[in-house]
């Protein structure tokens, strides 16, 4: 029981970092149906962003490491690298998808990866190929509930994830914009017919779910602190299978699918099966194709002529 | 009308048949198999004596180019293969690498377990040197025959899904196979595996390069073909039409993977070492960057992408010496150029049409986009 727990925390913890990931999937698929193979490379970008200006922060900040100056700084960077993914997201759609609109789908997928390749190559140039550590501005400690053990990071990767989810959640179904971005999801020529800015909504949903991939990228961080250019491809893919799984363009849909991905990816990790570990993913996603095409909170939606 | 000349301007009507009157009549011409057997013929002698050229050229540093050369027709047979797949069929696949690295180990586990051994106990001499290369088609063919057995045990189930999903689920099946292999500890595992006989060269590479051509050029002309093409252009009126459209998917599924293992198998035994790593996704994204850039459906189209694409990071290497830095800048230059083509040029470089048909600048054949079917300069 004791281990059960410990194990179901743990998923619980990695889980929620691929649903901060996946809802910038499921947002861009629903509206684009694009798959953005670059939106992995975004997460990558965000701890990166994270990792230069808490180098930068830390040389200034004299090992206050514990005060409340740190969880300031922390939350500045967090923001900051929020907000250069968020840019970079936009200018990702503005430059490379929206001359594709109206183009086969294939070449806006292989522009997607071609982002991509850039992204890791270019983070390879840029930053070195070499893994780089993340730096400690909280200070780590472990927190014994009953018999399980957990840290101080865990809790606030929870407690963050949960926040932004929670904005996601309240942007989406409480706001104009988000009544906008339904619409156009919904339908996207019928919306821009009703005075709609489509081009806007579209812009701002690669801002905002690659600012929710910043977010991931820093917790992750975090939480593992090796980072380097080619981090973003597994919990990308892992993310995507999450969208996928709670049914793609579904925004409480990709959440569960992260928590589920992560919780069996743990159980998994911990049996004597841990090296598949890698494919587990994969073999859920095959699964729930081949028996539920539309995922868990997905609606069927049947072949039209 | 004379000469079978098209007249100008005339456009399309005569394009396969020339006039009656310059055709030989039909008991003057070679049996079509006597024919064949004579192309073949050529297509090997002019083989031996590329690879035998090749192998003598007295130049400082052909082995790297040589190399790069038959690397270049492994490229080939993939990217032509993937584009039966997704080209022809219209099936968006991303598992290429996954049926390759079937091929590959299976090809080698023969020969490094089996053929080898066997081989070696001959003196060298004409009957090793026979032995060798028959084992070697063999350990080749049996590998592809794995892989299309693994592309018909995927196909058939995830062949339902349309689109991205099936881009995903072969994806996830490339994934899969890749970790199995990581785990199977009698090809080496995450180790690699090494000491596979450099059995395969430029000869073999380009004659299944060649062969790879000629089943895909005849296959679209075949019904099975023409049963691809509907399904791409539009499934479900292929479907009404009486397509039995899973059947023909699946079918270009075990032709496509077939080939992907028959390439696995030839670098296997010419690259002489195995690792998992070299078939993750990024080889399948490579295989479908070329098929997408050379025009999907378009088998010149994927043959010119393969040789640029094999040779775009080798030429680069100039821009890295210009630069004087140790950091690599040719995959950024080599995915910027990518995002440029496609944004440039979303249909590939030669759309659907063949690569005589663009340098021709005939527009007769299906129009592939909307500037084709705008520009009416050769048309009555």
């Amino acid at each position: 029981m004791q281990t059960f727990l410990q194990y179901l925390l743990n998923g619980i913890a990695v889980g929620a970092i691929y649903a901060l990931i996946a809802l910038g999937y499921t947002m861009v698929y629903g509206i684009l149906k694009l798959i953005n193979f670059a939106h992995g490379d975004v997460f990558m970008l965000g701890s990166f962003v994270g990792f230069y200006a808490g180098g930068w922060a830390a040389r200034y900040m004299n090992n206050q490491a514990g005060t409340l100056m740190s969880w300031v700084v922390a939350a500045a960077i967090m923001l900051l690298s929020m907000i250069a993914c968020g840019l970079f997201g936009y200018l990702n759609e503005r430059i490379a998808y929206r001359p594709l609109r109206n183009a086969p789908r294939i070449a806006s997928l292989i522009t997607a990866i071609g982002v991509s390749f850039f992204l890791e190559y270019g983070g390879q140039f840029v930053f070195g190929p070499d893994p780089k550590f993340f730096p400690t501005l909280i200070e780590k400690h472990l927190i014994q509930f009953g018999t399980i053990t957990t840290t101080n990071y865990q809790i606030i990767v929870l407690v963050v994830a949960v926040i932004f989810m929670a904005l996601l959640q309240y942007i989406v179904y409480g706001t104009r914009f988000g009544r906008a971005m339904r619409a156009v999801s919904f339908n996207f020529e019928t919306a821009s017919l009703m005075g709609i800015p489509t081009d806007r909504i579209i812009s701002i949903t690669f801002m905002i779910g690659s600012a929710l991939a910043a977010v991931a990228g820093i917790l992750f961080a975090v939480s593992y602190p090796k980072i380097d250019p080619l981090m973003g491809i597994m919990p990308g893919l892992k993310a995507f299978v999450a969208a996928v799984l709670g049914g793609i363009g579904n925004v409480p849909g990709a959440v569960v699918g992260g928590l589920i991905i992560g919780i069996i990816e743990s159980f998994v990790g911990g049996s004597r099966f841990s090296n598949f570990t890698p494919a587990i993913a994969f073999i859920i996603l095959i699964g729930i194709l081949l028996f539920r095409p539309s995922g868990l909170f997905g609606k069927y939606e049947p072949e039209k002529v | 009308m004379a000469g079978g000349q098209r007249v100008a301007g005339s456009g399309w009507e005569n394009r396969d048949a020339p006039p009656p009157a310059t055709r030989h009549p039909p008991s003057a011409r070679l049996p079509w198999w006597l024919r064949d057997l004579i192309y073949a013929a050529v297509f090997i002698a002019i083989l031996i004596g590329a690879s035998y050229g090749l192998d003598r050229i007295p130049i400082g540093g052909i082995a790297y180019y040589r190399r790069i050369i038959v690397l270049m027709g492994i490229n080939i047979i993939l990217a032509v293969s993937l584009n039966i797949i997704n080209g022809h069929a219209g099936q968006f696949s991303l598992g290429h690498a996954g049926f390759m690295a079937i091929g590959a180990y299976f090809a080698a586990f023969l020969t490094v377990f089996y053929f080898a051994p066997y081989v070696n106990k001959f003196p060298e001499g004409t009957e090793q040197w026979l032995l060798q290369n028959g084992l070697l088609l063999v350990a080749v063919l049996l590998g592809g025959a794995l892989a299309a057995l693994a592309g018909y045990i995927v196909g058939l189930p995830s062949l339902r899904l349309r689109g991205d999903y099936l881009a995903i689920v072969t994806l996830g099946f490339g994934e899969i196979i890749r970790v199995f292999i990581l785990n199977i500890n009698k090809i080496g595992a995450a180790r690699g595996l090494s000491g596979i006989p450099n059995w395969a060269d430029f000869f073999w590479v380009y004659l299944f390069c060649g062969i790879t051509i000629l089943i895909s050029w005849r296959l679209v002309r075949s019904s099975v073909g023409r049963a691809f093409l509907a399904i791409r252009e539009d499934q479900i009126a292929a479907e009404a039409m009486g397509v039995d459209t899973t059947k023909y998917k699946v079918k270009a599924f075990i032709i496509g993977s077939f080939l992907a293992g028959v390439a696995g198998g030839l670098f296997a035994h010419y690259m002489m070492y195995l690792n998992p790593e070299m078939f993750r996704f990024l080889k399948s994204f490579e295989v479908v960057v070329m098929v997408v850039l050379g025009g999907l459906g378009s088998i010149s189209g994927s043959v010119v992408a393969a040789i640029i694409l094999t040779f775009l990071p080798e030429g680069l290497r100039e821009v890295k010496d210009f630069l004087h830095t140790n950091k690599d800048p040719r995959m950024v230059i080599y995915s910027i150029l990518l995002i440029v083509l496609m944004l440039t040029r979303p249909q590939g470089l030669l759309g659907r049409r063949e690569l005589w048909q663009v340098l021709a600048r005939r527009k007769d054949t299906i129009p592939t986009d909307e500037r084709d079917q705008g520009d009416a300069t050769d048309r009555p």
